[in-house]
């Protein structure tokens, strides 16, 4: 195993137990490379929230194991993970920077340190205006840069995002991806996002995992090759057309394919 | 809780997994059958136990009190105050639904009186009303409007509320469609404000029916030769222990199976498509 | 001035208006003195009768008896609460004899609770918690019906231990409609004290009031009934206003 490889998945399958036996996932082979943008797209249903689950060590896998950093996980989530989830996870009974201080309660820093790390995570998430309100009170994509903030202060070294940009629109997802960008270059995290807009993976990714309808595993894998320095202005690059393009084509058939079930 | 009418939740399966999916919830409904059932034996022991216990100086054993109970059916007194009761009641009930229906409508569609009544009407809710006993007795004298008053007393502010609630939290758009359709503040009541609220309607009924009872129960307990209440009073000064056992079996029974009828019709009403 | 303020003033308005329609009549006649007094009198009654401490032992009686049974009844409803939910078996039990409950007047069970408890402070207790208790178990399994699943996942990520996952996560989240079942407790505690002790009790403020109005003691039962009911109003009030503060945060403002 490589220095460069921060997560490796090996044959991993995950079934649900019925009955019926739902084989929700794999088998999975993949490998994530320390401080890579990674994106997975995907058609719905086909297992992009399971593999989440399975790659921060919330859910064990059925068979197969998963590595990070060298050790494998089991069922337990390890230090040096950060996750974003798709639901609105801000708890509303606590000011912003509250909630951004949550993840440090149990950290044993002294308080000097915790306030420095949580006023540098507000403002770096642009919520420093808000810092004293209360969740109901902001959007959902302020809800969203809570959560993200309250990722940041633990400096985590893997960042998993599932579908984060989901609840918004278009013009605030663009903005949102461009503060990923420049949170996944400050900080040097190895970030992983789950997304089902392929213009979004494309556009922000170093590769993009394309996964096939239930059970999901990997049928393509997508080097982008951008620079490290971009945001969203790339989308007038001809490249970014060419890339949308392949990974519509590898996902056109996967969708019909879970939408056929649906029916 | 239950199976969820509509859709079945496994897009996508095969026809045996269908069927595995199917027979997984009648299972459950069998669970819940038998379990059901061992509550049901569990009560009636715990029942049998109290009541022999106290050698029946507390409570009447089931078996004795339902064969006083079949016996009691037979007498024409039992139907009489019955009859008392089921009129008091009836009178308290719809004067408590129309009443507080009417209310909670205006109240709902007024905005600033409901804000300034709510409170009110819901600190009302929340005193012993039992202190206020006295004063009904004294203004209404004894006998069926004093009873009727305190269904009343009991029934008439939950209605408001549960309508007050149902009136509020209607969307905007239905208001602006009547409106726009120049419907009369009758017929906008009639058309638009009642169908749509008609779940938390029917909820406030139930709520209603179960207190209004409560409060006529009281009500005869206090001040009636006549009904349900009194001959449980009744039943406790004369040491009739079979007799009290049974009113109020008779009592929880009517009790249970109304609200339980009340709860059914209210879910077919919230599923029916307005 | 606002809308909040408007709508408070209107309200004071309202009852003192009302307050003094009902003195007004009472002193002019239209009202037989007999039966109602002038709230002026009833208040002058109440602090007789409260401020001659003749009265203390019974209202020290009530109150304890109402505090004893408070606590018991949101003790017991929570745990209940929190046991059926992690049993969906339980629960499916639970449910229907839950929706049911309220349906049936607990007091018709109160000779039995005498009968078997003695007179004294043992039924009226139980008398309490069986009225508020059930309260306090369908707000608990309302209230952690409604922890958003996210949030638990946040505390495996977080890596925090079941203890405090229960009071960072659970106890909050769940805490609105908890606060509620709080607040019914109260109010059913209260009630069904007082009406116990006003039916068959020897003791208590309750039965205070069913004294007085048996000797045709007007002016005393009016004072008492007041007291009680100022009592009922401003402990409800109290938690009303405490949950506002608490619910204004997690509002829209």
């Amino acid at each position: 195993m490589s220095e460069q490889t921060h997560v490796a998945l090996n044959e991993v399958v995950r079934r649900f137990d019925g009955p019926p036996t739902v084989h929700a996932l794999g088998p999975i082979d993949l490998v994530i490379r320390r401080g890579e943008f990674f994106s997975i797209v995907g058609p719905s249903g086909c297992g992009k929230s399971t593999l989440l689950d399975v790659l921060c060590g919330l859910v064990r896998p059925t068979s197969g194991s998963i590595q990070f950093e060298g050790r494998e996980l089991r069922g337990e989530v390890p230090d040096g993970i950060g996750v974003v989830f798709q639901e609105d996870s801000s708890m509303p009974w606590l000011s912003v920077r509250q909630n951004v201080a949550f993840g440090l309660r149990t950290s044993g820093l002294p308080e000097r340190e915790v306030r420095e790390r949580v006023d540098h995570a507000v403002s770096f998430m642009g919520l420093a205006q808000f810092a004293d309100h209360y969740p109901a009170q902001l959007s959902g994509g302020m809800r969203q840069r809570v959560c993200i903030a309250r990722t940041l202060v633990l400096r985590p070294r893997l960042i998993l995002l599932d579908e984060p940009f989901g609840a918004l629109d278009q013009q605030t997802r663009l903005l949102m991806g461009d503060e990923l960008l420049r949170l996944w270059r400050e900080t040097g995290a190895t970030v992983l996002l789950i997304t089902h807009a392929l213009d979004e993976a494309a556009m922000l990714s170093d590769r993009v995992g394309v996964m096939s309808a239930r059970p999901g595993r990997f049928i393509d894998t997508v080097e982008t090759g951008w620079l490290r320095d971009r945001d969203s202005r790339i989308v007038s690059d001809p490249k970014f057309g060419t890339l949308t393009a392949r990974l519509w084509s590898s996902l056109r058939e996967e969708s019909l394919k879970a939408m056929g079930r649906a029916a | 809780m239950g199976g969820a009418a509509g859709a079945p939740p496994f897009n996508g399966m095969s026809d045996l997994a269908l069927e595995n999916a199917l027979s997984r919830r009648t299972s459950r409904r069998r669970i819940r059958a038998f379990d059901a059932a061992v509550l049901a034996l569990t009560m009636l022991g715990l029942w049998q136990a109290i009541g022999s216990w106290t050698n029946g100086v507390a409570v009447s054993p089931p078996l004795q009190t339902l064969v006083y109970l079949f016996g009691l059916l037979r007498t024409w007194m039992f139907w009489d105050h019955a009859a008392a009761t089921l009129e008091a009641f009836l009178l308290a009930f719809a004067l408590s639904a129309l009443i507080g229906l009417a209310l909670g409508l205006i109240f709902g569609v007024r905005r600033f009186a409901g804000e300034v009544a709510e409170p009110i009407l819901a600190g009302f809710y929340t005193i012993p009303k039992v202190t206020l006993y006295p004063v009904v007795l004294l203004v209404f004298g004894l006998g069926m409007s004093a009873k009727v008053a305190f269904g009343v007393m009991h029934g008439l502010v939950p209605m408001t509320l549960f309508t007050l609630g149902a009136v509020r939290s209607l969307p905007p758009v239905l208001i602006r469609t009547a409106r726009v359709l120049r419907l009369s503040p009758g017929r906008t009541m009639r058309w638009v404000l009642v169908p749509a609220c008609l779940p938390a309607i029917v909820d406030g009924l139930r709520i209603s029916f179960s207190l209004s009872l409560l409060g006529v129960l009281i009500g005869e307990m206090f001040s009636s030769q006549r009904g349900l209440g009194f001959l449980l009073v009744n039943g406790m000064a004369q040491h009739n222990v079979p007799l009290s056992t049974a009113v109020v079996t008779v009592i929880v029974a009517v009790a249970i199976a109304a609200n339980t009828l009340m709860l059914r019709l209210g879910g077919r009403t919230a599923r029916r498509p307005t | 001035m606002t809308q909040r303020r408007a709508v408070l003033l209107v309200r004071i308005a309202v009852l003192a208006g009302l307050v003094a329609l009902l003195e007004i009549c009472c002193r002019t006649g239209i009202i037989d003195p007999l039966t109602v007094i002038p709230p002026s009198d009833m208040i002058a009654s109440m602090v007789d009768h409260v401020g001659s401490g003749e009265l203390n032992e019974s209202i020290v009686r009530t109150f304890s008896t109402i505090a004893l049974a408070f606590v018991l009844a949101i003790g017991c409803g929570t745990l209940a609460g929190a046991l059926v939910h992690r049993s969906p078996r339980l629960r499916d039990v639970a449910d229907p004899l839950l929706a049911s409950y309220y349906s049936v007047p607990t007091f018709i069970f109160y000779p039995l609770l005498v009968a078997l408890l003695g007179l004294g402070k043992a039924p009226l207790v139980v008398l309490g918690v069986l009225s508020a208790a059930p309260a306090v178990m369908i707000s608990t399994l309302s209230g952690l019906d409604g922890v958003s699943p996210v949030l638990m996942k946040i505390a495996r990520v977080h890596r925090l231990s079941p203890g405090r996952t229960l009071w960072w996560i659970v106890l909050p989240a769940a805490m609105p409609r908890l606060f509620t079942g709080f607040k019914l407790a109260l109010s059913y505690a209260l009630i069904g004290v007082i009406a116990g002790e006003f039916i068959l009790s020897g003791t208590g403020l309750g039965y205070a009031i069913s004294f007085a109005y048996q000797s045709f003691d007007n002016r005393a039962m009016y004072g008492l009934m007041l007291f009680v009911l100022l009592v009922a109003v401003i402990a409800n009030g109290i938690l009303y206003v405490w949950e506002g503060r608490l619910a204004r945060r997690r509002s829209t403002g």
